[in-house]
């Protein structure tokens, strides 16, 4: 019970992982596919924004950090900025990602006039 | 250690071209394809530049915004990245000028918009292969990807639906590599490659090094159609456009074995996978199942481009039976079988693109009488067929040999025969599209079959030229191979296996 | 032994791959030209090869290294006795070939003449670069060559039955060649080297286990392309090529490069002694004898002529194996020079049957009655190629055969005298009735029972091939100095002398 709470964080990303990976595997309708992406791609965005987090730091700029430069030296005292940094990148890729997927679901539908994965393979036998 | 402008010049050339052919389309259409040359060339020359160093002078760096590691981006090359580089801007050169005629026929309404992706496509692959940061290869493997899932989408009917699939299942393979990643960064605190590889051995018993391991096998194995991961390839690069086939087909599934490779044996210290865990042993059983899977379905097959999907995915098994072998031959055989395959590829789906050019058609039972309509591209098929199967001098025999000797030295048996056994599965395959192409049995011609002279209509000099340099360099190739391997595939095998 | 480096070697090989691609640019419309190419090639081939004799007979080891192929093995040409033996041979009777192809090929205006003598030209080049190679992987480039480049020339009427007969010559020789790969990659994994030395170099190397089963796997790798017993079956279908084809192909280069390989790997890798040691002569001896007794009772049994030629040619090829497997002295010698003394007489043989077929398309012996009288030159050559066969003195084959005996005597084997005598009984049976019934008895049919000959192109070689196997006969080191040549590689593999 303790690992589970004193690690809620991780186990939350977890269940929202699953729970993507199950829509982009499980769901027929594309989508529920792409929402599935979306989620699973978050799920690890906030488990790495997550990995940075600390109790009571600040940010890590010296001249106008909250309570000046003192803190912002010793890294105890700020968040580590790398995950964020490389997260606004991931979150770069997910939203192309996410475009391409779109454009793709539109030219699906114009030719197919349907999303249901079933009824376009139905179509193209 | 030697630093160098050159690396970034491989990837920032063909990335700013991409950027300037929608430009330029807009003003006129005509200049997209000398500028898609000149961008190419110019990676070819620096890739090339940069063996050359990497051969005199040893592992070249650069800071990328001149910060030093681990904090900035480091670009490394050495041996084994210098040598994929070349392959992947050589063969997609000459996939740009091969497949120029495919580009016009196929897609006159977005040949701007196509050279753009092509020119993306490519440089998230030579980012790949340069970058020395985990980070940053994610970046370059996205470019890439999404780069590629647009360009089969613009393929014919099906395309649309196994793009979108592919997606699905690219963007799986993509997080999982990132999830990884997350997970070395949490215990190391590192992105960069040689950081990383000096702090992991300290942590190798750690569930977290394991776990990430894993993500990154499953990962790369979805990206470069590993089977069981394989599903949406056959699809894929059957309905991608045969430009598209031509380009995604040799390049992409060999800079992922690239990229496992560099994990399981720099990222990760060879042992690591060899004796703390089964890893690599259960990396060969698996390539052992591609291959004889790929083969088989591969006979089943009647459409030469979904045929050649599935040869693809034995071909990556055989790279991948390299890596799982975990010796001295059998990576070399793996990192020869990069270039071998990525040629044998490009050659099979260049003539491909020409034969759907002249309007036949890919039915391998309907490619009779173009050994007369298309003498010189069908001895070029021939070749490049031969070389799949693996009949010397051609380049395919020699990596196969490595194979062989590394399954030999490994003490399994069992995978040499396996080996030679799909050769025999290949030339069945080939040979039945070779009996095809050339001879012309009686049976057709007394039950009202077509009977006429048929007159020569050989592929544009565009096309054929490059299918006979790559003919050309498959021969050559395989001749030249034990130069290949002691000046370079030797340092590129880790020191200690 | 004293190495005398030389471009010869790879000139005498070039010289046919040359000539083919000069054949295929000057194609069908210039076929004078063309055939042209074909005689000039085959005598040129002959004289570098002729000229490389006095060094080899002087003692001397002719070498050219072209380029390392991998760790500790070059593409490398060593011309030794046995080498330069072979390489006379085969060039000797290419030049007879090829004036009797243009003849047979003119006779039927058969299609696709210029694919049929680029193929030729091609096989040549492989059996040439079999006899030359240095070590196993130059002997195993050149043998794939041989294998490939005759599948077309097996399957050249492309009938339905050609195309089959194609298709399972293919299927033997790739299993086999898969077998040699696998046997090659130990053989190297064991040792470190391929390089051919006589007397063999696998001594002392792994444990007589596995040195049985390499053996094992060499054995029935080359022994696909010799035609020893169980795995014959390709040959016989194989008849339905051109009958050149037969002639040079299967009963000269083809079949004579896969004895010619078994006795390499017999002598100059395993060695006499190692055999010895572990007692696998014997077995192979047997192996060959049994192979010997079933071919000829077979041969009894079949109507068509190229057939009853085809079983008779794998009795003489086992018999060269098992005088190989005996080791001593004389059986190696007389088991050497019956590769020369049974290629000049089958070719006379398989020369008669194709001017039959092209004159009368008779194909069985059953329908040969009479044909004496009509065709005399012909069927005297014929007479004079079977008597030589079954060992009458003075022939050559009397002395290939008189050697053979007085080797296994030496051997203190005396089963191995009795089935080389019980063979020569078969031989008599199976030819004879062909002789008698050609000019004895009356031709069925009326009609034109002149005198008509075929073309002179055919008539021609066929004489002088009969009347060679008479000199060689009478004196064994006339002209090519086959008989020195063949103690000298004797002598070198027993280290005497």
């Amino acid at each position: 019970m303790e690992f589970i709470l004193t690690k809620y964080h991780y186990w939350i990303y977890i269940v929202l992982m699953m729970i993507g990976f199950y829509a982009m595997i499980g769901k027929r309708n594309l989508v529920k596919k792409i929402v599935g992406m979306n989620i699973f791609q978050t799920a690890i965005i906030l488990y790495f924004i997550s990995t940075g987090a600390k109790r009571g730091a600040t940010i890590p700029i010296v001249e106008h950090g909250q309570g000046g430069a003192m803190h912002a030296i010793h890294a105890v005292h700020y968040v580590n900025p790398l995950p964020h940094v490389l997260m606004l990148t991931a979150i770069v890729v997910m939203v192309s990602t996410f475009g391409v997927a779109l454009a793709l679901i539109i030219m699906l539908y114009r030719r197919y006039k349907t999303l249901e994965e079933d009824e376009i393979l139905e179509l193209r036998k | 250690m030697t630093t160098s402008p050159f690396p970034i010049l491989i990837i920032v050339v063909p990335l700013i071209s991409a950027f300037l052919v929608p430009v330029i389309g807009w003003w006129r259409k005509g200049l997209c394809y000398p500028l898609v040359i000149g961008a190419l060339s110019l990676s070819v020359f620096s890739s090339i530049f940069i063996l050359r160093m990497v051969m005199g002078q040893g592992t070249i760096h650069y800071y990328l915004g001149n910060w030093a590691p681990p904090w900035g981006i480091e670009y490394v090359i050495d041996h084994l990245n210098a040598f994929v580089a070349i392959i992947v801007s050589v063969i997609s050169l000459i996939i740009a000028i091969g497949s120029k005629r495919n580009v016009e026929q196929e897609l006159p309404e977005k040949i701007v918009y196509f050279y753009c992706l092509f020119l993306l496509h490519v440089t998230g692959l030579l980012g790949i292969v340069v970058t020395g940061d985990m980070f940053n290869l994610y970046v370059f493997l996205e470019i890439a990807s999404l780069a590629g899932y647009a360009l089969i989408a613009i393929g014919e009917d099906g395309a649309p639906f196994a793009s979108f699939n592919y997606m699905i299942y690219g963007t799986i393979g993509a997080c999982f590599y990132l999830l990884s990643v997350g997970y070395l960064y949490v215990v190391t605190g590192s992105l960069n490659m040689g950081d990383l590889s000096q702090i992991l051995p300290d942590l190798y018993h750690s569930k977290v090094v394991l776990m990430a391991f894993a993500f990154f096998i499953v990962g790369v194995g979805l990206k470069m159609a590993l089977f069981p991961l394989h599903v949406w390839l056959p699809d894929a690069y059957t309905y991608a456009p045969s430009a598209v086939t031509a380009l995604v087909a040799p390049l992409m599934t060999k800079v992922g074995a690239y990229v496992m490779i560099r994990i399981v044996f720099t990222v990760f210290k060879p042992y690591f996978s060899l004796e703390l865990i089964p890893a690599t042993a259960i990396l060969s059983w698996v390539a052992i199942v591609a291959i004889l899977f790929g083969c088989i379905l591969a006979l089943g097959q009647t459409d030469l481009k979904r045929m050649l999907a599935y040869v693809l995915i034995a071909e990556v098994g055989y790279i991948t039976l390299g890596v799982g072998l975990a010796n001295r031959a059998g990576l070399t055989g793996a990192i020869l079988h990069i270039l071998n395959d990525a040629l044998m590829m490009a050659g099979l789906f260049l003539v491909v693109g020409a034969i759907v050019y002249k309007g036949g058609l890919r039915n391998i039972h309907q490619l009779r009488w173009l050994h007369r309509k298309m003498p010189i591209t069908m001895a070029a098929f021939t070749v490049t067929a031969l070389s799949v199967i693996g009949i010397p001098p051609t380049c395919g025999f020699f990596s196969k040999w490595y194979l062989v000797l590394g399954a030999i030295n490994a003490n399994r048996w069992l995978f040499a025969a396996i080996l030679l056994i799909s050769s025999l599965l290949n030339a069945i395959l080939f040979f039945r599209v070779i009996e095809n192409v050339y001879f012309e049995p009686a049976r057709y011609a007394h039950n009202g079959g077509i009977h006429e002279e048929t007159s020569r209509d050989e592929a544009p000099l565009s096309m054929l030229i490059p299918i006979l340099v790559v003919a050309a360099g498959i021969l050559s190739l395989g001749i030249l191979s034990g130069e290949i391997v002691s000046n370079i595939i030797r340092f590129a095998v880790p020191g200690d296996l | 032994m004293e190495v005398v480096p030389s471009i010869r070697p790879l000139l005498a090989i070039a010289v046919s791959a040359l000539a083919a691609f000069l054949i295929l640019l000057t194609g069908e419309r210039r076929r004078n030209m063309r055939e042209l190419w074909t005689i000039l090639a085959s005598l040129t081939k002959f004289s570098i090869v002729a000229s490389m004799i006095p060094t080899l007979l002087a003692g001397k080891v002719i070498e050219c290294t072209i380029i390392s192929l991998s760790p500790g093995i070059a593409l490398q040409f060593r011309v030794d006795a046995f080498g330069i033996f072979f390489a006379t041979l085969a060039s000797v009777l290419w030049i007879a070939t090829s004036i009797y192809s243009i003849g047979y090929m003119r006779g039927l205006k058969a299609h696709a003449q210029t694919r049929y003598f680029f193929c030729f030209a091609f096989a040549l080049n492989g059996a040439l670069g079999v006899a030359f190679a240095g070590n196993l992987l130059t002997l195993f480039i050149f043998y794939e060559i041989l294998t490939i480049a005759t599948f077309p020339l097996v399957a050249h009427k492309e009938t339905p039955e050609a195309i089959r007969g194609g298709r399972k010559y293919l299927a033997y020789l790739l299993t086999g060649a898969a077998l040699v790969f696998f046997s090659m990659g130990l053989t190297y994994h064991l040792t470190g080297t391929l390089d051919f030395v006589g007397g063999g170099f696998l001594r002392g190397h792994g444990s007589n286990s596995i040195l049985r089963l390499l053996f094992a796997t060499f054995i029935l790798g080359f022994g696909t392309k010799a035609a020893l017993m169980p795995i014959h079956e390709w040959l016989p279908t194989a008849m339905v090529a051109p009958t050149p084809v037969s002639a040079l192909l299967h009963a000269v280069a083809v079949v004579k490069a896969g004895v010619f390989c078994v006795l390499r790997v017999v002598l100059y890798v395993f060695g006499p002694q190692l055999l010895s040691d572990l007692n696998l002569w014997l077995i192979l001896a047997y192996f060959a004898a049994f192979t010997v007794i079933v071919s000829g009772m077979l041969a009894l049994a079949q109507d068509n002529l190229k057939r009853r030629l085809a079983f008779s040619t794998i009795n003489n090829l086992a018999i060269i194996i098992m005088g190989a497997a005996l080791l001593s002295p004389s059986a190696i010698t007389g088991g050497i020079f019956h590769i020369a003394g049974h290629g000049f007489m089958k070719i006379t043989l398989f020369f008669v049957a194709g001017a039959i077929s092209v004159k009368t398309h008779k194909e069985n012996v059953s329908e040969l009655d009479g044909i004496g009288r009509m065709m005399p030159l012909t069927m005297g050559s014929f007479a004079i190629g079977a008597m030589g066969i079954a060992g009458t003195p003075p022939l050559v084959g009397f002395i290939s055969k008189w050697y053979l005996c007085l080797g296994s005597l030496e051997a203190k084997e005396i089963v191995f005298l009795f089935v080389l005598l019980t063979s020569a009984l078969l031989d008599i049976a199976y030819f004879f009735p062909i002789i008698y019934r050609s000019f004895f008895n009356r031709p069925k049919e009326q009609g034109n029972s002149g005198f008509n000959e075929a073309s002179m192109l055919m008539v021609i070689p066929l004489t002088v091939c009969a009347i060679i196997s008479i000199i060689l006969g009478i004196a064994p080191d006339a002209f090519f100095h086959f008989f020195q040549v063949a103690t000298l590689a004797a002598k070198s593999i027993l280290g005497i002398g």
